[in-house]
């Protein structure tokens, strides 16, 4: 008996891999996998998927994947994407798979530099928005308030999170794109539409991490959505500097329902949500302005 | 056909006639000039490869584990902060045995800052795993970095060729460029088993056991060792087709010479005139040149020196704290035999100083005539 | 003396990892585990589509969880639209 699926039924993602229960980086490979399918080649700098991917001689993709030190995720599938043209493959989509940590951080200036050189890659972020693999440390991507075990204080994380996608949208760069597991058609059908645009793309992944966000690992969907219902994450898509709003919220839900799942925003008081909606509300009005 | 070239259009054009199919390099001074000659040939068409204008060194290593994992022969060049930039990336590239060959052309480190030659830069790569080899000239220049892929792709290490800024990179001497047709029997195209191959779903540098990485690291050390011999052969086959012969290391009128100057690099050159400014004189002076850094040449040193020899070794480089790098390694080299030579240790030329044929002479005496401190290194400096 | 035994030759200078993750069963990182009640299942197919560990296999038309890798996250449970996945507790091995 078949049976008919809304995202395409092949898996690249093989189980047995290292992912902590509940990892929404391991669902979100999974979907992008279901996108790009095979003639695929993942780029890995350390991350988390350095682990999930496995260890020597094992390997839990079905595409082969080049790990490379933490700077230099871009400039290493600048540099791939070179030697299979050079070899006689000009199909073979090049994809970094990287981490908030080696995107917003240590390996901003190789994204940058082959984005500026407007290189045919496609490189995503999934972005659980702190050093999750070192243990939860704060990174650029780490939403402000949020505890991380370098962000101890009552305040939390002091700084706003870096705003990543327009770092890149001043590359001028073909196609930018965010995503979440909570919405696989929406994420197979980028990742689908982003390997057929040529030049440098790029895809950012929110991904709930259970440890690291402090929740329950059955609520990583749950909460990858509530993001989405509050506002909290827009999904868009910008395409030569078009930018589309994909999700027009009706209504959306209060902030506070999608930070009060989550113990790294229990130390938050009311007045804290309040500051937290306002500067959802401010992002959103800037969304709808843009389309 | 012989043509005029400065140091870095020697190395550009050895890139060229590789055929290398990625070059992926940053400016920095006293290189630049390789990348903006390879650029030009990108530009009008004569360059067949990719050029890939990276951000900076540390990429521009990156780049070439891309494309050297993909099984294309790739080139990047650097100096001195840029070398040091990519340190992380040297032992990677290492690690993951790809072949890339770069060229380094000497600048001394900052602070403070310093444009002029010295080796400090690449002997800090030491432990990288990479092959050094240092030039003389522009002509060996230019023949090395065709050496350098036939020993890399061969044991699959990558190489580094060394040489001294500005004082081979920006001047002019004749080259002979060697004919394509014949560099592409010396060097037929790169046909790597262990590159990437986007139809299997396989890993590369995933975490193995200590055990393996144990291992990983012996099977190394074991190919470095090859390299001696894979080295040698390859000189074997290049004097054939091009007349030139290189070798680890190098002896000029050492037959009956008790003191011998051991010198690398641009000063190998200024020490030939010494040694025969020197037996013009009467004395039974002798040059060794260094060509081969890692992997170190000791057997050839062992069997080169004699008991009673004094070897007075000049090193434009220094390891704070202890000494000149290529005294220690050659005194670590020599320690095992029953009667080492007498080794002394000169610092010269530190930050791109002149190393004259008068100075180099005057290590020679100071050797020769007992005046030279065995122990600690003897800061030299032409005082005209 | 304890020296390396090893052929250098027989060594290969990478190590490079063609195998499948598949044969680590992640099953007995469970401390709970997902039960289906087949007569309310509706065969949406959202269990096989949410889980991290693509573990729910469609073939014979049921959605079927592979107990030797299930990890026992609960998504299943959690995402399911009709509350037909119920978590028990793992009994002890």
């Amino acid at each position: 008996m078949t049976v008919k699926t809304s995202i395409p039924e092949p898996e690249l993602l093989s189980a047995g891999h290292l992912a902590c229960q509940g990892c929404g980086a391991t669902l979100a490979m999974r979907y992008a996998l279901k996108g790009l399918g095979k003639e695929t080649v993942l780029v890995t700098p350390a991350c988390c998927w350095t682990i999930l991917a496995g260890p020597a001689p094992r390997l839990s993709v079905g595409v082969p994947l080049l790990h490379c030190p933490f700077a230099t995720a871009a400039a290493t599938a600048s540099g791939l994407k070179a030697g299979l043209v050079a070899q006689g493959d000009e199909k073979t989509q090049v994809v970094v798979w990287a981490g908030d940590g080696g995107t917003f951080d240590i390996g901003l200036q190789a994204l940058s530099g082959a984005a500026d050189r407007n290189e045919d890659i496609l490189y995503v972020c999934y972005d659980n928005e702190a050093y999750m693999n070192t243990g939860i440390q704060r990174s650029g991507g780490t939403p402000q308030k949020a505890w991380t075990m370098t962000t101890q204080g009552q305040k939390g994380s002091e700084r706003p999170k870096k705003d990543i996608d327009s770092i890149l949208e001043a590359h001028h760069i073909p196609y930018i794109a965010t995503v979440t597991p909570g919405y696989p058609e929406d994420m197979v059908r980028k990742f689908k539409k982003a390997r057929g645009i040529k030049g440098f793309r790029f895809i950012r992944v929110l991904s709930p991490c259970p440890p690291g966000w402090k929740h329950d690992s059955s609520a990583t969907v749950d909460l990858s959505k509530l993001a989405v219902q509050t506002g909290s994450f827009a999904l868009y898509e910008i395409e030569n500097g078009d930018f589309r709003l994909n999700t027009k919220l009706a209504k959306r839900k209060p902030v506070g329902e999608y930070l009060s799942k989550q113990g790294r925003f229990r130390h938050l008081s009311e007045d804290d949500v309040k500051e937290m909606q306002a500067t959802v509300d401010a992002a959103w009005e800037k969304y709808e302005k843009r389309g | 056909m012989k043509k005029v070239l400065m140091g870095n259009h020697a190395a550009a054009i050895g890139v060229k006639l590789a055929r290398t199919d990625v070059v992926s390099a940053y400016p920095i001074t006293p290189q630049t000039q390789i990348i903006e000659m390879l650029n030009d040939l990108d530009e009008s068409g004569e360059f067949g490869g990719r050029f890939i204008k990276v951000e900076s060194e540390h990429s521009a290593m990156a780049a070439c584990l891309g494309s050297a994992t993909a099984g294309a022969r790739s080139f990047t060049a650097t100096s001195s902060q840029g070398l040091a930039y990519m340190h992380e990336m040297l032992h990677w590239v290492a690690g993951a045995r790809l072949p890339i060959v770069m060229c380094d052309v000497n600048r001394a480190m900052g602070a403070p800052w310093i444009l002029w030659t010295d080796q400090t830069d690449s002997l800090s790569q030491r432990d990288t795993g990479w092959m050094q080899f240092y030039c003389s000239s522009n002509q060996e220049i230019l023949d090395s970095v065709l050496m350098a892929y036939r020993v890399a792709e061969e044991v699959l290490l990558p190489a580094m060729v060394v040489y001294d800024g500005f004082t081979l990179s920006h001047t002019y001497e004749p080259v002979d460029v060697p004919d394509q047709k014949l560099v592409d029997k010396f060097l037929p195209k790169l046909k790597n088993e262990y590159a990437l191959r986007a139809d299997k779903a396989e890993a590369f540098s995933a975490l193995p056991s200590p055990k393996e990485y144990y291992r990983l690291r012996a099977r190394m050390d074991h190919d470095m060792g090859r390299a001696l011999k894979v080295f040698e052969e390859a000189g074997k086959t290049f004097e054939e087709l091009f007349g030139r012969r290189y070798e680890l290391i190098e002896p000029y009128r050492c037959e009956d010479a008790d003191t011998i100057l051991v010198v690398s690099g641009a000063p190998a050159s200024t020490a030939r005139v010494a040694v025969d400014q020197l037996r013009k004189e009467g004395c039974r002076a002798g040059l060794l040149k260094m060509r081969a850094f890692r992997p170190f040449p000791a057997q050839a040193l062992r069997d080169f020196v004699r008991p009673g020899m004094r070897l007075a070794v000049v090193d434009r480089n220094y390891s704070q704290g202890h000494h000149g790098i290529f005294c220690e390694e050659m005194k670590s080299a020599l320690y095992s035999l029953e009667k080492p030579p007498e080794v002394y240790g000169f610092i010269a030329g530190l930050g791109g100083g002149d190393i004259t044929p008068e100075l180099l002479s005057e290590i020679w005496r100071d050797t020769d005539e007992g005046r030279a401190d065995a122990a600690a290194p003897n800061w030299m400096e032409d005082a005209r | 003396m304890p020296r390396l035994a090893f052929d250098p030759e027989k060594t290969p200078p990478i190590l490079i990892s063609g195998k499948s993750m598949s044969e680590n069963k992640t099953g007995i990182w469970r401390s709970i585990r997902p039960k289906i009640d087949m007569d309310k299942c509706t065969h949406c197919m959202v269990c096989w589509k949410f889980c991290p560990e693509a573990c729910v296999d469609l073939s014979s038309g049921d959605p079927q969880i592979d107990m030797g890798y299930c990890k026992g996250c609960a998504i299943c449970a959690d995402v399911c639209p009709v509350d037909c996945v119920e978590m028990v507790e793992e009994e002890s091995r």
